[in-house]
């Protein structure tokens, strides 16, 4: 019960208590400490009628005592003058809080890591042992990066408000990177950071409903994760076309096919929105690529990178054949990244070409165990492909099995 | 109440420009400098001399240490500085743009005065 609420409420908590407190920190510790009363006197007491406003208001008093009894300061002491003439309203759940703490988190300013790694703490309500374990990082350098971003945004005076508006495009932009990262960090086996980044998604949604790209990141994101049953099946990926579709969460897709269709009638399209129609797209098999490939298109033409490029050449493969996807792919610059490969292989061997060393390529650039799985077992398969055909030379009274040599 | 920021110039070692290049340069940062001033975000500015005309010192036991300077070797020095104090970063980073468009291509630091 406490768990749920820390979880849902956390970061609200936070939010109000640094626009009280005006410090992060001091608002951390005041809310950590109202869930260690709570921890004690809810399984007693019971429950409050409002859990949330309770955590809050607790926060609040108690940062108070810490104040009057750290007396040593004349500022601290000036600041629990100041936050006893604080009217009550002002510690209720101002809608704008969380959002404002959404952006300061992100700010520009601050390495992307640090962005990343405060957007779980202060918002998400991770520890910082959670977040080093989840990025694969000691959690000493995790527990510096945030007490150094933390640092920087009191010294250097980042600001606890909401861009103005001619700031906001690209300043909402930096939000939903970080989300997405966070969705894209936990993408293939940590389910907690997916389920995190729709949390934040979700929050942000409500908080800023007329941005079409916050909808978009967010039905995209519902629908990636909607899959993510059937993609790593004993520790390998499964393609797309191999999933076991009774394993998609038919509700997730429901959700995120609306939220695409609501975005499709707003007619404001952006990278977020579009990625989440091509995989609305693919929720509904079989896939129409005729579809997809426009969609690319129209992805490519807004976002020009050679990534995307890529992505649009696997839906060319499906709509105009290997020949021409190969085409494409070969003038991509895209040589450290092991799709590239993967992709190569995929249509070489379509072109009934040897796709072993492109495999190779691929292998010796993923980093992923599941991902590398299966690379492994499609270079088994492309091994033993070969060798067939070595066998087929060598023996030439055998007759093949009809249907290829592939087991 | 405000907080100072000092804006550091980054200039690439060698030769300054001719002043057919400069001097437009020098014309639109004293028209910054205005513009800090008349919003009251100017506290000072700065330009130096090259590096090589820096002298180091450093205290050891009872003596104090002479060398020819600069302090650091490096591909790049400060050219110069502003300090400009602004309500927060947000503010601050403004004016760092001003000057970085103004100074272009050259790097801008900004970086918050502790006292």
């Amino acid at each position: 019960m406490i768990e749920q609420i820390f979880r849902a409420e956390y970061g609200r908590a936070v939010s109000v208590l640094t626009r009280v407190l005006g410090d992060l920190d001091l608002a951390e510790e005041a809310v950590q400490d109202a869930f260690a009363t709570a921890a004690e006197q809810w399984p007693v007491k019971g429950v409050p009628p409002a859990p949330a406003g309770w955590i809050i208001t607790t926060a609040r008093n108690r940062a108070i005592d810490r104040l009057r009894r750290e007396t040593k300061g004349r500022e601290k002491h000036a600041q629990a003058a100041l936050l006893q003439h604080e009217p009550e309203e002002e510690v209720g759940d101002v809608p704008d809080d969380r959002l404002r703490l959404i952006f300061t988190c992100c700010h520009p300013s601050l390495a992307l890591q640090a962005q990343v790694a405060l957007t779980l703490k202060l918002l998400g309500g991770l520890t910082t042992a959670e977040i080093a374990r989840a990025f694969l990082v000691p959690e000493p350098t995790m527990a510096q990066r945030i007490v150094r971003a933390k640092g920087k945004i009191r010294a250097a005076r980042i600001p606890y408000r909401v861009p103005r508006d001619a700031d906001l495009p690209e300043r909402l932009k930096a939000v939903l990177a970080v989300i997405y990262l966070i969705f894209n960090e936990g993408y293939l086996d940590k389910a907690e950071l997916t389920g995190e980044a729709i949390r934040l998604g979700r929050v942000l949604a409500q908080l800023m409903p007329d941005e079409p790209e916050v909808w978009g990141l967010l039905a995209l994101m519902l629908l990636v994760a909607s899959r993510q049953e059937a993609r790593v099946v004993d520790g390998s990926l499964v393609l797309l076309e191999d999933q076991d579709r009774s394993r998609w969460d038919a509700e997730l897709i429901a959700e995120g096919q609306d939220i695409v269709r609501r975005c499709l009638r707003w007619n404001r399209p952006g990278p977020y929105q579009i990625q989440a129609a091509i995989n609305a797209v693919h929720s509904d098999p079989p896939t129409d690529w005729h579809q997809v490939l426009a969609l690319y298109d129209q992805l490519l033409a807004i976002m020009p990178s050679p990534v995307v490029a890529l992505h649009r050449a696997v839906a060319l493969a499906e709509v105009e054949g290997p020949a021409a996807a190969l085409q494409e792919v070969d003038a991509l610059d895209l040589d450290r990244y092991h799709l590239f490969h993967a992709v190569r292989a995929d249509l070489l061997k379509r072109l009934g070409e040897d796709p072993s060393a492109a495999l190779k390529a691929a292998l010796e650039r993923a980093e992923h165990p599941a991902e590398r799985d299966l690379i492994s077992r499609r270079l088994g398969l492309a091994t033993a492909d070969q060798q067939d055909r070595a066998d087929d030379r060598d023996q030439p009274d055998h007759d093949p099995q009809p249907g290829g040599h592939a087991t | 109440m405000t907080q100072k920021y000092l804006l550091s110039i980054y200039q690439p070692d060698g030769e300054v420009p001719p002043p057919e290049v400069l001097d437009p340069i020098m014309a639109n940062l004293a028209a910054l400098n205005e513009e800090m001033q008349a919003k009251g975000a100017w506290v000072f500015a700065v330009g130096l001399h090259p590096p090589s005309t820096a002298t180091v010192l450093r205290a050891k036991d009872d003596d104090v240490l002479m060398t020819d300077g600069p302090f650091t070797e490096g591909k790049e020095h400060i050219g110069g500085f502003t300090v400009i104090q602004a309500a927060d970063l947000d503010e601050a980073l403004e004016w760092g743009r001003k000057l970085a468009t103004v100074l272009a291509p050259l790097s801008i630091e900004v970086r918050p005065i502790a006292y």
